[in-house]
């Protein structure tokens, strides 16, 4: 037994010690030690973890490489427990490992037409969004009357479903009922567009939509999606810049814009390398924002129109990914090996931004 | 500005500041303003349109005049605006377009798969915070690695495992496949993380033990964690899409004899398309509408919630 003195004369830690050790002592006959508790708190997000995380990344990955994955077979889902079952069996076909679905989607046209959309809607729509909200943020940091107002307007397009409001962004691009775009362009003097449909308009004299007026409309609705979480973590990054650094700088007798540039700017960095991570990863995955505006359209396949007569004027590599996968569960193959190469795509641009950040970023 | 008044040497110098800054403020809330107005312009267009008819909704875009979006009366004197729009798509009640049911499928998804999240995410908060155990640091990092995975790889063979399971249609595939979130537990840990470790020990001199140390002393402590938790992953369901779309489909359980498992967004995408229905403008956006209201009171209600959560994760829905 320790003497209470002891105990009290010791310092902080050693009382934590003494504590445990009793601790331990007491418990050790009557209640499950620490690392019992801890795999039995931990059981319950493990077998979901496992079940539904973990084994799924693994056996997308080799089912990208088992040449003819086909999961209904008796050898169940697993694609390593179909191969494995190939070469017991000797049965060519089901061992066969390769890069037989990669050539597959790589000579797919549709695929290769994804990956072009993508990538153009990821170049403008990164730059653009992030140098939006960017502005908001600093301009609303900068002001006190109304600002609590202006940061809620900001924020609501982030809580909102994404189908309901690229209906209603369907809708106002409308070139027929309840087009408030074209209403405005009529009334500057401009013609009405056929900004979303397919099919031409004999009545209105309108051609079917081009891709670049399909395009303006996919961008704005990212754009007006994509503002409320950018402007929130700059406005947490912008709330601890010190004050003492823009009061020097008044003194000093800099600009407003020096003073953005070389203080804001710099001391944001960080905030600006997550965004502009998260936007590239974010906008790479693009696929609901876009299926979103062309909810008004009626055509045959709905979950997968992206526009255009054969739907696929703007279809994004996720959209893509999904369609195959839908159509036919025996594609999976194919659509891991989709899966795959945008991840690869992911990895290698977010590897770029770490590289050129490192000088440029101030933690 | 009375503490600039000393940097000045004379008025004509203070005049000239004053009205740089008279002119850089118009601008910066002429700025905000035009943002502001691009990013509420559907929610006006969508709060107005679900009210009005379609023959109003028409001449709108006809005539372009906005008076027939506002709340007046027409050339008649009867009144512009009704709740024809809401009853129409609420009473919509076939084998196609069932609202009621997408709403109570909604309702039940969000529930379960809230309180499976919550459940598990807090268990194993607990654990990375405050237990001991060998593999701690190897499980944390396998975690933290699973975050960078992008979330269609697991979609692809996530669908394949609940055919099997024979989970197509069925709530486990809404709910249980998603039983655990990453995210939650990281973000449960660190809120444990800074609760005092003198509050254990003094629990344990006590005599409680670590399971009812969590339920009477972090729990409550990190109530505000949790309640965000709830909220955006109840957000999190009723905004679902992507997932219920690819195992969902028309038939599963029923409700006055139509059956669906779809999920509200599921039926307003679906419900509008292919063969869908046949029906004007207005009524699209009430079904937008009706989907988009309890949205709004939730950010209404727990707005400071939503905002610090989000803040943290990034995640949408």
């Amino acid at each position: 037994m320790v003497p209470n003195e002891m105990i009290l004369k010791g310092n902080e830690v050693n009382t934590e010690k003494a504590l445990k050790s009793k601790l331990i002592s007491k418990r050790r006959h009557h209640t499950l030690p620490q690392w019992g508790t801890a795999w039995l708190v931990l059981f319950p997000a493990l077998i979901f973890l496992t079940m539904f995380m973990l084994y799924p990344i693994l056996n997308t990955f080799l089912s990208a490489f088992v040449q003819s994955y086909h999961y209904s077979d008796s050898a169940g889902s697993f694609a390593i427990s179909q191969f494995i079952a190939g070469v017991l069996d000797g049965n060519e076909t089901d061992m066969a490992f390769g890069l037989s679905n990669f050539k597959r989607a790589m000579g797919n046209g549709t695929f290769l037409r994804s990956i072009g959309n993508t990538a153009i809607l990821v170049i403008i729509e990164v730059p653009l969004t992030i140098t939006v909200s960017l502005l908001i943020a600093t301009f609303l940091n900068s002001i006190k009357v109304l600002k609590g107002f202006y940061q809620s307007v900001f924020f609501l397009p982030y809580v909102t479903n994404t189908i309901a409001l690229g209906l209603v962004f369907g809708i106002v691009f409308s070139n027929t009922e309840g087009g408030l775009a074209n209403v405005l362009i009529t009334k500057l003097g401009g013609k009405p567009i056929n900004w979303l449909s397919w099919m031409a308009d004999e009545h209105l004299g309108q051609a079917p939509a081009t891709r670049f007026h399909q395009g303006i409309v996919i961008v704005l609705y990212a754009l007006w999606n994509g503002l409320a979480f950018k402007i929130l973590v700059f406005m947490a990054g912008l709330a601890t810049i010190d004050s003492q650094y823009y009061n020097a700088a008044k003194i000093d007798g800099a600009s407003n814009f020096t003073i953005w540039r070389r203080i804001t700017l710099p001391l944001l960095s960080p905030q600006i390398l997550y965004i502009t991570i998260t936007s590239f990863i974010g906008a790479f995955k693009m696929y609901t924002g876009v299926m979103a505006v062309y909810s008004n359209m009626n055509v045959t396949k709905p979950a997968y129109y992206f526009g255009g007569a054969d739907g696929n004027d703007w279809v994004p590599v996720v959209g893509w990914i999904y369609s195959t996968l839908d159509g036919n569960r025996n594609n999976t193959g194919e659509a891991s090996a989709a899966s795959l190469i945008l991840l690869g795509i992911i990895m290698v641009i977010t590897a770029v931004q770490f590289a050129v950040s490192k000088k440029r970023v101030h933690y | 500005m009375a503490e600039h008044a000393m940097y000045f040497t004379d008025d004509k110098a203070r005049r000239i500041y004053l009205t740089k800054k008279i002119i850089s403020r118009v601008f910066v809330y002429l700025f905000l303003s035009i943002f502001a107005l691009f990013l509420i312009a559907p929610f006006i267009m969508m709060i107005a349109g679900s009210f009005i008819s379609a023959d109003s909704f028409h001449k709108f875009t006809l005539n372009g005049d906005f008076s027939y979006l506002g709340f007046g009366t027409n050339e008649l004197g009867e009144a512009n605006w009704s709740f024809a729009n809401y009853k129409q798509i609420l009473s919509m009640n076939n084998a196609n377009y069932n609202f009621p049911v997408y709403f109570l499928n909604t309702f039940i998804v969000a529930i379960i798969s809230t309180t499976v999240t919550v459940v598990t995410s807090v268990l194993a908060g607990f654990a990375f915070a405050r237990l001991e155990f060998k593999g701690k640091e190897a499980l944390f990092a396998i975690l933290l690695a699973t975050m960078m995975i992008p979330g269609e790889m697991m979609v692809i063979t996530n669908v394949i495992t609940v055919d099997l399971l024979g989970w197509y249609n069925t709530f486990a595939a809404l709910t249980l496949v998603h039983g655990v979130s990453v995210f939650y537990v990281f973000y449960l840990r660190q809120t444990f993380q800074q609760i005092p470790n003198e509050l254990y020990l003094a629990a344990k001199v006590d005599g409680v033990s670590d399971l009812g140390y969590l339920w009477k002393v972090m729990v409550p402590i990190a109530m505000p964690t949790i309640t965000t938790i709830i909220i955006l992953s109840m957000m999190g369901a009723w905004n679902s899409y992507v997932w219920p779309n690819l195992v969902t489909d028309n038939t599963g359980w029923a409700l006055n004899g139509n059956h669906s498992m779809k999920l509200v967004s599921n039926g307003l995408r679906d419900a509008f398309n292919a063969n869908g229905l046949e029906t004007g403008e207005a009524i699209k956006i009430a079904g937008s509408m009706v989907i988009s209201t309890p949205l709004f009171i939730v950010f209404i209600l727990f707005r400071k919630y939503i905002m610090r959560g989000v803040s943290r994760s990034g995640i949408k829905g």
